[in-house]
């Protein structure tokens, strides 16, 4: 656990962070994140003492670290920086060791841990021998994320490491790093500016503003209640409006008591209803509520003659979405298959609720701009499948 | 020429040897002057301007003034010779190694301290290897400057070739200046050639020219 108390950094003049107070839990992923000179990258290397507080404490696992010898509490915190910070005239190898040769290991433990880190970032284990300049940008970050790891380090600091990177490739190593840390349970320390990946990266995010944290929270609480006009600004009004349908469930939008009959009823009864309520489709339930298909008034039109029940004409194939389901899963996908409307359904498949294009119509405004490529995917579910299972 | 080598070829060989070491004991005491004191001062900013100045001020002292300025603290011959060729030889490598060590990628540094590197650790293996071609140059220079020099250790009594060329300018013979100017000029290529070999061979990989 990492926990700053009343922690601030004064440089002459200039208060760089002021009054910081945050607990960071083993195993999370956090980003710091802000403007430049915000503080934000004060704050990250005063935990491992490349910058002291001017006062406040920081404590790891209850203990202050200004009682550490820093070269010591170093060697336990991995360390990773923008410009990569390989030792180009030291091999890969001895780069992935450097921290393990500090502390003594012994050679083959050395070799049997870098071995196994190159590997796991999808290295040859020939790259061991070559210099760091005969690597691409992005292989050599990938070395310095491993070199962070390489003597088990619990604590990893990352200063905005994937800045310099293009788009490709840090998409990639954002994966890495996400992977090795949920993997591996280390606790992550990451800078950054870039709002995409504090909210693709981090279990919470502590946004910084002149040296003061203006909100600390998971991003999806930030991304639904921003704490003021600054955060707002920071997230930008784009990702504000994705994310608000994104966090909303169905059950927010949908119309409660939707219309609905049972396959008993007779077509008469049926078209009185529809009139009544001045509707041209009704969901069919059973005596519990449970959906089993639909009827419209095209329905009632080709088999007036033959049919006398509802249960005769309605089709049984509903799509249907599920109580919760996240509105961000589904909108542009009912939009994409065209249904004037879908009925919500609760755990037990009763109807409970129908979203319909109008209820929609806001979350589309917002997401006519956004990418509707993935509708192939529809989550939604039918009811004839579920009967055939 | 064979008659002036059968004459005095010995005697060359003698005073080109005892050239060769008052050069190399300057030399190799500079290094182990200078070097350590350019690191010493990229730790402390203030210290390294005022120092630096002074070290060029001695530079400045015309040679010959420089030697006689050894007679009455060290006396004549070898010993006063090397100090002054010494003091001349601070001034480059000094130069050199603090620019040198000021021109190590800050990131490289800073990635060396937060891992947890002592600042000894970092120094000897992050900072002077990269910073060895720099300093390595100065030391070339230092070196190719005091063969020159050492010529002049002959008026307090060092030796050297300076012998051959003072007396064939004293007694007028041309071949003893020829005789002293030459290994002098050769030397000093020599020094230049084996110190730019080395310059090479300590060149990080990072900082080599394609070739």
């Amino acid at each position: 656990m990492i926990e700053f108390k009343k922690v601030s950094k004064v440089y002459d003049d200039f208060v760089a962070v002021d009054d910081l107070n945050l607990k960071f839990n083993d195993g999370e992923f956090i980003c710091f994140i802000g403007t430049s000179g915000s503080g934000k990258t004060t704050s990250m290397r005063m935990i491992n003492r490349m910058e002291e507080p001017s006062s406040g404490q920081i404590l790891i696992d209850n203990e202050d670290i200004m009682d550490k010898n820093p070269v010591e509490l170093r060697r336990r915190i991995g360390y990773v920086i923008q410009q990569i910070g390989l030792m180009p005239h030291m091999t890969v190898y001895e780069n992935i060791t450097l921290v393990p040769k500090l502390l003594k290991w012994p050679e083959e433990k050395k070799r049997e841990r870098a071995e196994k880190l190159i590997r796991r970032v999808d290295l040859p284990l020939e790259f061991l021998d070559r210099y760091p300049q005969e690597l691409s940008g992005g292989q050599q970050q990938r070395i310095g994320v491993i070199r962070a790891l390489a003597a088990d380090q619990d604590i990893i600091l990352m200063d905005e490491p994937f800045g310099a990177l293009d788009p490709i490739t840090r998409d990639a190593l954002q994966e890495l790093v996400k992977h090795l840390q949920s993997e591996m349970g280390r606790t992550v320390i990451f800078v950054t500016h870039d709002m995409d990946e504090a909210i693709k990266l981090a279990d919470r995010i502590v946004i910084m503003q002149k040296g003061k944290v203006v909100q600390f929270d998971t991003p999806d609480n930030i991304l639904a209640n921003p704490a003021n006009q600054f955060v707002e600004d920071f997230i930008g009004e784009d990702r504000l409006l994705q994310a608000r349908p994104s966090l909303q469930t169905v059950d927010q939008i949908m119309i409660k008591d939707p219309v609905s009959v049972t396959p008993g009823k007779t077509l008469q009864e049926a078209i009185k209803l529809m009139r009544n309520r001045k509707v041209d489709t009704l969901y069919v339930t059973d005596d519990s509520g449970v959906l089993k298909g639909i009827v419209d008034l095209e329905d009632f039109d080709r088999n007036r003659r033959r049919a006398t029940s509802v249960g005769d004409v309605m089709s049984p194939e509903v799509y249907f979405v599920r109580t919760g389901t996240l509105l961000r899963d589904t909108v542009q996908r009912i939009l994409k298959r065209g249904f004037k409307s879908i009925p919500v359904v609760d755990e037990k498949d009763r109807l409970i609720g129908l979203v319909t294009r109008s209820s929609l119509a806001e979350i589309v405004y917002d997401n006519i701009w956004g990418d509707m490529d993935d509708a192939k995917d529809i989550p939604l579910e039918t009811t004839a499948v579920s009967e055939d299972q | 020429m064979i008659d002036f080598l059968s004459q005095n070829g010995s005697q060359m060989l003698l005073l080109t040897w005892e050239h060769l070491y008052i050069s190399a004991i300057s030399l190799v005491l500079g290094i182990i002057v200078a070097v350590p004191l350019g690191i010493l001062l990229t730790r402390f900013d203030r210290a390294a301007t005022a120092i630096i100045s002074i070290i060029t001020i001695l530079q400045t002292i015309p040679s010959l003034a420089l030697l006689a300025l050894m007679i009455p603290l060290f006396g004549i011959g070898k010993v006063p010779a090397i100090v002054a060729l010494f003091l001349y030889s601070l001034m480059p490598i000094l130069r050199n190694t603090y620019i040198g060590m000021k021109g190590v990628k800050g990131d490289l540094v800073d990635a060396a301290k937060g891992m947890g590197m002592t600042s000894l650790q970092s120094i000897f293996t992050v900072e002077l290897p990269q910073a060895a071609p720099v300093i390595m140059a100065g030391i070339r220079l230092s070196g190719v400057y005091v063969v020159a020099w050492a010529t002049l250790a002959s008026y307090i009594g060092g030796g050297g070739l300076g012998d051959f060329i003072f007396n064939g300018l004293n007694l007028y013979v041309p071949e003893l200046i020829i005789g002293g100017t030459i290994p002098v000029t050769l030397l000093a290529l020599l020094v230049d050639f084996l110190l730019g070999k080395v310059e090479q061979k300590v060149t990080p990989i990072n900082l080599r020219d394609e070739r």
